[in-house]
């Protein structure tokens, strides 16, 4: 995975700076450390001003990190925009257009490119009128003309900001479906943000969680739920030498979610954490250190 | 053909649900030797979890001969499973009778399904289970 050539996503040290830098610049993003391999589906999670939009802007070309480089499919992300699908948050769209003339920009604009029949059949799964004008459309549709103008462009790498966010439950397990069958089929790599983590558990195998402008877990959900263990026993016993991310005692009882670094105190009952609960335990505790697949591979070795 | 439900809340990991789903297709009869399962295209379409999840799942059931890849054909049915435990199997017949012991004892049901609960983990720890990676 160290090989340039497998990754689909790499940031080394990206900082990215708003606000003129004597009126008390603010840091969106800072020391983003990560690698993404191809074929993977991302989860990027975070509070609300983590700095998750800031990410995947970066990540599309339509922002230059003030500091660090940012690598998209092997080169830069302005040269890799034409293998690159981008759904923003607030789905910028022509109102004007109707659904038909939105999908046909899209083919004039990706030639060679275009899978008609595929950004077709979404917005017809939907029951959209293709005459219908984007104006007219709820915000939910205009999230499946945005999703359809994306996938039918055939990108290596989607990245979706908050791409669930409009839609109401069914047609977002639908549409997380057809997120889903591009990845199986196409092996295309999906970089979605969200701060509803369950809505992400399932579909992703990747976690990039964003807090404070920083990476503070990044890797392999399946990896990153085996390293941690959430452990219950009594108030008064030790957790050293273990890295605690968050404990809690009620009463006699103590709770706590840990990394551990060797074997657990036999007294202790251990339970394998869910992706949600793992998320909530780092977003409580800030000062809580996290780990990168740098240090993974430090610990392997 | 099977179709996999899966429950995101069960606390079972996602390709043990499919390992388990096929199993019990194979118990039933719903699936046989020589039957074709679904691709992963289509158990992600319809269920919108990872696709990496169904093929590991896959792998997992072709590990244990119970299945086999052929390239660019799809996975298939090598072998079917028998009822594991039949009604009449004295494992059944330990079991019916611990039940009604515990019963007697005043246990209700959650006490019963606590305790075996305990004991199955204790017996049948998985693989991703702290106690290996240490």
């Amino acid at each position: 995975m160290t090989d340039t050539a497998g990754l689909a996503l790499e940031a080394t040290a990206v900082g990215r700076r708003f606000g003129a830098r004597w009126k008390a610049p603010a840091w969106a993003l800072r020391d983003c450390t990560f690698k993404l391999a191809a074929g993977r589906v991302c989860a990027v999670v975070g509070p609300n001003g983590a700095g998750k939009s800031t990410l995947l802007a970066l990540a599309a070309g339509l922002l230059v990190p003030t500091e660090g480089t940012v690598t998209v499919l092997g080169t830069d992300p302005a040269s890799a925009r034409t293998r690159v699908g981008y759904v923003a948050q607030d789905k910028p769209l022509y109102p004007q257009l109707t659904v038909a003339e939105t999908l046909r920009m899209g083919a004039d604009l990706n030639p060679g490119r275009w899978d008609a029949a595929t950004g077709e059949r979404i917005v017809a799964d939907g029951g959209l009128d293709p005459a219908a004008r984007v104006r007219s459309l709820s915000g939910g549709q205009r999230t499946r003309v945005a999703l359809a103008l994306a996938l039918a462009k055939r990108p290596e790498l989607l990245l979706l900001d908050e791409p669930m966010a409009d839609l109401d439950p069914l047609a977002r397990h639908e549409l997380m479906g057809v997120l889903m069958a591009q990845a199986a089929q196409h092996g295309t790599t999906i970089v979605m943000s969200s701060h509803v983590v369950a809505e992400l558990e399932g579909s992703c195998d990747h976690l990039l969680l964003i807090g404070g402008g920083r990476v503070r877990l990044s890797g392999e959900i399946d990896d990153l739920l085996a390293a941690h263990v959430r452990v219950s026993g009594l108030a008064e016993t030790s957790l050293d030498p273990h890295t605690v991310v968050e404990a809690r005692t009620t009463g006699r009882q103590l709770t706590a979610l840990v990394r551990p670094s060797g074997p657990l105190p036999e007294s202790l009952r251990t339970s394998t954490p869910s992706l949600e609960e793992l998320v909530l335990s780092y977003l409580r505790n800030p000062q809580a250190p996290g780990t990168t697949p740098a240090e993974h591979e430090k610990a392997a070795i | 053909m099977v179709e996999y439900r899966i429950d995101r809340r069960s606390g079972v990991a996602t390709y043990v649900q499919i390992v388990q789903q096929t199993k019990q297709a194979l118990r039933l009869g719903l699936l046989e030797p020589g039957d074709k399962l679904p691709t992963a295209r289509e158990v992600v379409e319809a269920t919108a979890i990872n696709p990496n999840t169904v093929l590991k799942a896959y792998r997992e059931l072709e590990r244990e001969g119970l299945v086999e890849a052929r390239r660019g054909l799809g996975t298939f049915v090598r072998r079917s499973l028998g009822t594991a435990t039949p009604a009449e199997s004295p494992l059944h017949g330990e079991l019916d009778a611990w039940a009604s012991k515990a019963r007697e004892a005043g246990l209700d049901r959650e006490d019963v399904a606590a305790l075996f609960t305990a004991v199955l983990e204790k017996h049948f720890t998985d693989k991703h289970s702290l106690g290996d990676v240490s």
